[in-house]
């Protein structure tokens, strides 16, 4: 018995330890793996914690020097390093306030045309021409701004308003002014022709999920076209449109580029949208580089803070409605 | 059958019409304006594209020259930028695909993640300003491509997460039912199956970053000579179509305007070729 046995022994001593290595490393690998894995998500988050406290700590000075002021004053001199973040707070607000006025209704009456008018053959190329669209560089929006759409308003929309409003009352004031091309007007503009794509694509999506038996069921009862968007399909897609608007809302808040080429930059709330303006953003790009003393370049990252504040609710509020209907889709 | 009341059935059909009418109008308005921007770019963009363009330095105002720099320098920082945050973006989509699908951390990075990728870019340029040109003490190249880096990460962590999360479980399954450990498997098995799918992404995540100008602004700077040094500030095509346009002088704006056309058809070449990969593998 032993000596039949005997041969085998050596060849088991020998595979054992190797079969144990082998299961060894490959807990090893995959543990390191794992663990490799779960650092890269940690490090997402790390990046926003970094955000949040590098804009902090930058800020700090300005924030100690002004205080609460900082939000409520329109004065910003350098030369006496008096800064206030009341002029581009409002121009930020004014300018997507105008984009999305004109941005929301076209977006959802394009989304309407592409998922109920539309010929099929249509669908896909005119649905892939705005994704695309959504992806031009903003800095080509704002080249165009600069030297051909202010210009033309220049000489074309902003006379026109303000003859037309100049003897309405409350109206004047809104389009008073020389036309300068630039301005808070144009600015908002050209936002709303850069956030239009974003929304028609959100809500073409929202609107293609509501389910076809819903519709149908309407279509069948006799109901127009437009009485099923407005009872049927408005009604389902209300918490995922709001959430694409407001993925547009902070796209356009946050704006840099196409904004600083026609906005102007004057730190100075004016009533007219003639007049040129300033945002949070378009103050930043032009004015960082140049800016001279601790408490200028601390002013322009506080205004930068306050620029993270506002757009991380407005996208914390839109990924919560999208997350929200995604779940109901899913 | 009669119809009761012929006033209602009318009034309907006028305000669905009406609806329609503008609904058209809206998309005929939407994309037209849109077409008009384009064709103003191609018609001032071809107009002031020449060879010199790709083979001269930028010039000083009034005299001739070309992007030379700011094309390499762009292209530098892109590289670096894919290098460093294509890693780290393909793992955290990993760890939330795989390993940690139902987690309550892959949840909480899943939606940090969604806003990062829609925050402004500026504000990941001052944040780079002030934890790497800050403490270094000047603009460099580096810089750039870090916050390009920033930029690249959300991008690619929600495409490989979406792209893993199609892999079909059944596959996983028997993989692991062959004794395969979690890393094998998905190393050899759902990046396989996804590979199309990630690379899509990649794509997505050059074409993102290669029109950004606000992060690179007071980061990687500008410079009008030609240099390969990323430790020194670093011209970009964006940042000098933006000084270029900005400047008064007509044969900068024109050297402005065929950079913007240069950048546009990079962008659409690597969306469209993103677009015929996913397009590809959904036809398999």
């Amino acid at each position: 018995m032993a000596d039949i046995a005997l041969p085998d022994t050596p060849a088991l001593v020998q595979e054992r330890p190797d079969r144990t290595r082998v299961l060894s490393r490959l807990r090893l690998t995959n543990a390191s793996f794992r663990t490799l894995t779960l650092a890269a998500a940690i490090l997402v988050l790390v990046i926003l914690g970094g955000v949040i406290v590098a804009l902090i700590e930058g800020s700090l000075p300005a924030l100690r020097q002004f205080g609460f002021s900082f939000v409520v004053t329109e004065s910003w001199n350098p030369v006496t390093e008096k800064f206030g973040a009341l002029a581009p707070i409002y121009g930020t607000l004014v300018t997507s306030a105008i984009a999305m006025l004109i941005a929301v209704p076209f977006g959802l009456l394009i989304a309407v045309f592409l998922t109920e008018l539309c010929p099929m053959w249509l669908r896909r190329p005119v649905g892939i021409a705005i994704e695309l669209l959504a992806g031009i560089p903003s800095i080509i929006y704002g080249i165009w701004g600069l030297f051909v759409f202010a210009p033309f308003l220049q000489h074309t929309l902003q006379p026109f308003l303000i003859d037309l409003f100049g003897p309405i009352p409350v109206l004047s004031t809104l389009f008073a002014g020389p036309p300068y091309g630039i301005g808070i007007l144009t600015a908002g503009l050209i936002l709303a022709i850069m956030v239009l794509p974003f929304i028609t694509s959100i809500s073409r999506d929202v609107f293609e999920a509501v389910p076809p038996v819903l519709k149908e069921a309407a279509y069948g009862l006799g109901c127009t076209t437009w009485e099923v968007v407005r009872h049927v399909v408005i009604p389902f897609a209300r918490v995922g449109v709001t959430g694409g608007v407001m993925l547009g809302l902070g796209r356009a808040l946050g704006e840099t580029m196409a904004v600083t080429f026609v906005i102007g930059n004057a730190h100075r709330i004016s009533g007219s949208l003639l007049a040129p303006g300033t945002t949070i953003s378009a103050s930043i790009a032009n004015e960082f580089t140049e800016a001279l003393g601790d408490l200028y370049t601390s002013s322009l990252v506080a205004l930068g803070l306050i620029l993270f504040v506002i757009t991380f609710i407005v996208l914390a509020i839109a990924r919560y409605m999208l997350m929200r209907i995604e779940r109901r889709i899913g | 059958m009669a119809i009761k009341n012929p006033n209602l059935y009318r009034s309907r059909r006028a305000v669905n019409a009406t609806v329609m009418a503008m609904s058209v109008g809206a998309t005929v308005i939407g994309l037209g304006w849109l077409v008009l921007v384009l064709g103003a770019l191609l018609w001032n963009g071809f107009g002031s594209l020449s060879l010199q363009v790709f083979t001269e330095m930028t010039p000083p105002p009034g005299s001739a020259g070309g992007l030379l720099n700011p094309i390499v320098g762009s292209l530098m920082m892109s590289i670096v930028a894919i290098a460093v945050g294509t890693p780290v973006g393909i793992l955290a989509g990993t760890y939330m695909a795989e390993y940690g699908r139902y987690s309550y951390l892959a949840s909480v990075v899943r939606f940090i993640n969604d806003i990062l990728l829609s925050a402004p870019s500026i504000v990941i340029g001052l944040f780079i300003y002030e934890v790497v040109v800050r403490p270094l003490g000047h603009f460099s190249g580096l810089a750039g491509a870090l916050a390009l880096a920033v930029l690249v990460v959300p991008v690619v962590v929600r495409t490989t997460e979406d792209m893993l999360l199609t892999v079909p479980k059944e596959l996983r399954e028997a993989a692991t039912s062959l004794g395969m450990p979690r890393s094998h498997v998905i190393a050899h098995v759902s990046y396989r199956a996804a590979r199309a799918g990630i690379v899509t992404g990649v794509l997505l995540a050059v074409a993102r970053i290669s029109g950004e100008t606000a992060p690179l602004l007071f980061t990687a700077l500008n410079n009008q000579f030609f240099s390969t040094d990323m430790n020194a500030p670093l011209a970009s095509l964006p940042v000098v179509i933006f000084q270029f346009a900005m400047s008064p002088y007509a044969d900068w704006q024109k050297l402005a305007w065929a950079g913007a056309l240069i950048i546009t058809f990079a962008v659409l070449a690597l969306s469209i070729s993103a677009r015929a990969l996913s397009a590809a593998r959904r036809a398999q």
